[in-house]
């Protein structure tokens, strides 16, 4: 799924180590920066779409979420790095035993950017209208865990409590993505409390985004943050484009590199590119499931039977695809949780191993020949299948052409079928009119409680097999009943255990084939001093506020 | 030029050799990875090095163009036959046929076919064979393309149902489909063959662009078209010139092309 | 004549509405019309999802939808796009400044190259003149739009420059062929022979035979043009009709795509429509 969980909740896990050379460096910029950093100065990077709104509560893609995330302020942030939820707009916070009610302590004397007073009447404004069933704002929906209204209490301007119908797990860490909103500025949306504001939309074009003056941060010497004058945002949706205007000097930040443009960067600047390691992204195949799906039958039974699928996937060879469609910056991927989310990963599991004969020998337990090099299934069908995927992304049609082959080699024929995306999500969503399918998943969030509708079987996002009326095998039972089970308690173990079990049995059974977990790769300019690139989004100005331009740039701007 | 005629033949006949020679020449075959070196530069294993997942860029080039070189003009046919038959007659007829072809050809032009060609994606079953799927594709490409040169082509047959020589044509009793096809249609041959080579390169290239839809050659089928689109990726010719070996081979059959149309263009 | 050129304009509507209406129908029908990216992000509720199945309610029966799109067209309102989320009118206005501004460049240009080597081609008497002109346009002709359109964001060169390539060798090659056909045409053989300077023969017996011809091409060249429009513009960063074309087929964006349609038909009608009424007022005599 391209899908995207917009709520990002962490918990205190240690990052993985970056290679050495990346971290000095870093290290000399950062002392630099003390040394010669000068304020001022506009940034520039790309947004890959036009952002489709500016209304922080109905925010769902990635343009806007920057947008969001540089513009708004938020009571409690999770930091990109550490992945601890550190305080924001409100200075703690307690939440109750029952995880139904949160109260902040909030700040005191913060303006918005047109010089409103903040206070909990602004937050339970915002809170009230995230969770107001007509705005269906995303951002709320992850509060909605039962129905009924929430309740918010402000007995002071520095004092908010809010009341939820029902338990909600990790509730702090939710309130990440919730961008406070003024409740009587005439400005609306535009008031915004975080480090920048917007100052100019030219649809198509740009977005210019410019220091927020009231923004409340300050640095350890006491100087107003923001450091940066204006963060200029051009729509380019093509990445050569943007590859080049970078190497041109154009642009500052690369948030999200490709493979290809990383390595060849890299051979002339290896300074300029991060590496951060494993990204909590995933690739992965899955076969239909669905019962009245418009197959042959005994397709439909080739992809119901667990042998057929863990065959697939031991066939697939997937240190191939990290090296030759990832030049090494990717790792076989075990399962929906990468290596790189330390709390929840369930490490006892290993990546499934290259090996054709292992795959045969399934096969042949359930009763597949194979005959001139060719595979044939008990009733003498020949085994060939379509893999539906979506076009443009170059990454995921490289591997579909070695795994193509890699399926060739125990017999099976596949036929790769590249479509546009609408009529991809219709043949996998409505139609079921497909065999495999091959989609990636950007997963936002390190908590896997906002990935209930994938594991639940009665859900719409539940992929090889979406809204079942009762759970159709004893495996996808259990899935429910744990799921259900991390839900339901905020006793860190017991969830885990839960969770892993979960993993165990997708392991097991392979709904889902995973692929690679490719790192998180980037790019920053020389100019740029303070960066420190990460893996959650944005992966390279999570710390805008604490970025500046060396005067070299600024100079040339 | 007598030389550039014999030259361009001899081009010609050169690819079409090489082309079906590629079972000799290439016998690893067009979808052989070799992934110990995806994506290497010319060497004396790989004469034209290796795309992203390791096949023989040389192997690709030679059973691409067996399948671009035959059905790119064989669609380029199929759409200069129609622009003939819909512009020209339409043109020769005159008065209301004139105008129904002219409405016709101008919506023709106007609306967004794309939407036909994922309907045309979605009707075929999804384990067709890239053969099929890409011979589907030209086909559809030449009853798409014949618009703009049919409204060229209404203009000129127009102008010459009232000329001196089909007026004479007439007095000396000649009718009907004789007269269209005798007097008429020789005359419309400069923009028939103009249409006819641009469609070749047009139709290389869209077919190329219609793999995002799911139409085209599937992989590991080469096309001219696909090799090209590897093309967009490249930032500077200067780091991988071989990788412009398929777009020159192109140009060179192009021009081959228009040499040896050359004479028939303008004779009546 | 006044009634004559009503009843031309009133074809001409009658034939945009009709576009307009077939453009619907064929993005209703095809495939992946009812879907929405956004049903992919697990955090949704089943009331959002709802909501948002809802908001293609509207367009479900195309005669429905495409009627209440003229009726609000007609007070102005034009739709909102669903994949910008902004009034279609507003979005139209912004950019159709730039796509005149390119492609009309763009096209002028074109049509000065592809003259120029077609001129070339005839009055130089010499075969090799015609290798010059085949070789740049079978060159340009090759190089995928797309290819063009990087190479001009690579050379910092504007973006009607690559239109311009994508056009001038398809008006190049009908061009040089309708002029070459006129120059071996007996009379014009008949007046070189009477000593006729080469400009004469050009005003007198070349344009009156092949210049119908190619103003019907120069109709043609419009749709050529806003053809090529849709990636240079997307791939330049040229915020302009092209590139809301491209973004709008895409995500099926329905209002959006109408208009466009609705547009991009008025003016390949009216630019087809004006080259046949210059033709025919060119035209010494009917028989």
């Amino acid at each position: 799924m391209n899908g995207r969980q917009t709520n990002s909740r962490t918990s205190a896990l240690s990052f993985r180590a970056k290679r050495g050379i990346c971290s000095s460096i870093l290290c000399l910029i950062i002392l630099s920066f003390c040394a010669f950093a000068q304020n001022g100065g506009e940034l520039h990077f790309c947004l890959r779409t036009e952002p489709k709104t500016f209304d922080p509560l109905l925010v769902d893609e990635d343009a806007s979420l920057s947008i969001r995330y540089l513009t708004g302020g938020v009571l409690a942030r999770v930091n990109r790095q550490t992945q601890a939820l550190e305080p924001e707009l409100a200075e703690s916070w307690k939440v109750s035993a029952d995880s139904r009610q949160i109260t902040f302590k909030l700040r005191h004397g913060l303006s918005f950017s047109d010089g409103t007073p903040f206070s909990s009447a602004d937050v339970a404004y915002t809170m009230q209208r995230a969770m107001d069933p007509a705005l269906h704002s995303s951002a709320g929906d992850s509060f909605r865990s039962g129905t009924g209204n929430v309740v918010t209490k402000t007995p002071s301007p520095d004092q908010i409590s809010i009341i939820f119908p029902a338990p909600i797990v990790g509730l702090d860490r939710l309130f990440d993505q919730v961008s406070i909103m003024s409740s009587h500025s005439p400005k609306k949306e535009k008031a915004v409390l975080g480090p920048f504001m917007v100052a100019d939309y030219k649809p198509g074009s740009s977005v210019r985004l410019e220091r927020n003056p009231f923004y409340w941060k300050k640095d350890p010497q006491g100087r107003r943050l923001p450091y940066l004058d204006a963060i200029v945002l051009d729509i380019q949706p093509n990445r050569d484009v943007e590859m080049l205007r970078f190497k041109r000097g154009e642009l500052d930040l690369i948030n999200v590199l490709d493979t290809d443009y990383y390595d060849r960067l890299a051979s002339t600047s290896p300074q300029l590119v991060h590496d951060a390691g494993p990204s909590l992204d995933s690739d992965f195949l899955w076969f239909n499931q669905v019962a009245s799906a418009p197959i042959p039958d005994y397709k439909k039974a080739w992809f119901r039977s667990t042998n057929f699928r863990r065959a697939v996937s031991a066939a697939i060879n997937r240190e191939d695809i990290s090296r030759v469609v990832y030049n090494g910056h990717a790792q076989p991927a075990v399962g929906p949780i990468s290596p790189a989310n330390k709390l929840w990963f369930n490490s006892s599991l290993k990546p499934e191993a290259h090996n054709p004969q292992t795959a045969l020998d399934r096969l042949k337990a359930d009763g597949f020949q194979m005959r001139d090099g060719a595979l044939f299934d008990k009733t003498g069908n020949r085994v060939e299948f379509s893999i539906v995927t979506n076009a443009g992304a170059k990454a995921r049609e490289r591997m579909a052409v070695l795994i193509q082959e890699d399926l060739g080699k125990i017999g099976m024929k596949v036929n790769l079928v590249t479509l546009d995306f609408p009529s991809l999500l219709e043949r996998i969503s409505q139609k079921f009119n497909y065999e495999a399918a091959m989609l990636g998943f950007r997963n936002v969030d390190l908590d896997p409680n906002g990935q209930m509708n994938i594991w639940l079987s009665s859900a719409e996002n539940h992929a090889w097999n979406p809204q079942q009326k009762a759970p159709e095998t004893a495996w996808e039972a259990e899935i429910d009943k744990l799921m259900r089970a991390q839900a339901s308690t905020s006793d860190m173990k017991k969830r885990k255990q839960s969770f892993d079990r979960v993993q165990a049995i997708v392991y097991e059974q392979a709904p889902f084939i995973y692929l690679v977990n490719q790192d998180a790769l980037s790019a920053v300019s020389a100019a740029v001093a303070g960066a420190n690139p990460g893996i959650l989004h944005p992966q390279t100005f999570w710390n805008a506020e604490r970025l500046t331009l060396n005067g070299t740039a600024s100079a040339r701007r | 030029m007598k030389a550039a005629r014999v030259l361009a033949w001899i081009v010609v006949a050169v690819v079409c050799a090489l082309a079906l020679a590629a079972n000799w020449l290439a016998p690893d075959g067009y979808a052989k990875q070799f992934r110990e070196v995806p994506g290497s530069p010319p060497s004396k294993a790989h004469i034209l090095g290796t795309d992203d997942v390791g096949r023989d860029r040389f192997a690709r080039l030679l059973y691409g163009t067996r399948i671009s070189l035959l059905l790119a003009p064989a669609a380029a046919f199929v759409s200069t036959a129609l622009a003939a038959l819909i512009g020209g007659l339409a043109g020769y007829l005159g008065g209301i046929w004139l105008k129904i072809a002219r409405a016709a050809t101008d919506l023709f032009l106007s609306l967004p076919w794309l939407f036909l060609l994922i309907t045309v994606r979605a009707l075929l079953p999804l384990n067709v064979s890239p053969l099929v799927s890409v011979l589907i594709t030209f086909l559809i490409l030449g009853l798409l393309g014949w618009a703009a040169s049919a409204r060229v082509l209404s203009t000129s047959a127009s102008a010459l149902r009232n000329s001196d020589f089909v007026l004479q044509a007439r007095a000396a009793g000649l009718h009907g489909p004789r007269l269209f096809l005798v007097h008429v249609l020789p005359n419309l041959k400069p923009v028939l063959y103009a249409q006819f080579w641009i469609s070749i390169p047009v139709f290389i290239l869209s077919e190329a662009n219609l793999g995002i839809l799911g139409l085209g050659v599937a992989e590991p089928l080469p096309s001219w078209g696909s090799l090209l689109r590897e093309l967009e990726g490249l930032i500077s010719f200067r780091e991988e010139p071989w990788r412009l070996v398929p777009l020159l081979l192109l140009i060179v059959v192009m021009t081959s092309f228009q040499a040896l149309l050359s004479q028939e263009e303008v004779t009546a | 004549m006044l009634s004559r050129i009503a009843r031309h304009l009133a074809t001409v509507a009658a034939l945009v509405l009709l576009g307009g209406l077939l453009a619907a129908t064929l993005v209703r029908l095809a495939p992946g019309f009812n879907t929405d990216e956004r049903a992919f992000d697990p955090s949704l509720s089943e009331e959002s999802r709802q909501a948002l199945r809802a908001e293609h309610a509207g367009e479900q029966n195309v005669f429905r939808f495409y009627a209440s799109y003229l009726r609000n067209a007609i007070h102005g309102d034009l739709g909102i796009s669903h994949s910008l989320g902004q009034p279609v009118k507003d979005l139209l206005q912004q950019r159709w400044p730039v796509t005149l501004r390119v492609a009309g460049i763009g096209l002028l240009l074109g049509w000065l190259l592809a003259s120029v080597f077609a001129m070339l081609a005839c009055l130089w008497q010499r075969p090799s003149s015609d290798i010059l002109g085949t070789a740049l346009s079978g060159a340009f002709l090759c190089i995928p739009a797309a290819v063009l359109a990087l190479a001009s964001v690579i050379l910092n060169t504007p973006g009607y420059l690559a239109i311009a390539l994508i056009v001038f060798p398809k008006i190049y090659r009908y061009t040089r062929n309708l002029l070459a056909k006129a120059y071996t045409l007996p009379h014009v053989l008949a007046a070189r022979a009477r000593g006729l300077g080469e400009a004469r023969i050009l005003a007198r017996h070349i344009l009156p035979v092949a210049g119908p011809q190619v103003i019907a091409l120069g109709g043609i060249s419009i749709s050529l043009a806003l053809g090529a429009a849709i990636p240079v513009e997307s791939l330049c960063g040229l915020p302009g009709i092209g590139q809301l074309a491209w973004q709008a087929a895409l995500s099926r964006d329905l209002p959006l795509l109408v208009n466009l349609t609705v547009i991009v038909t008025t003016v390949t009608l009216l630019a087809n429509s004006s080259a046949d009424v210059i033709i025919h007022m060119l035209r010494p005599r009917e028989a």
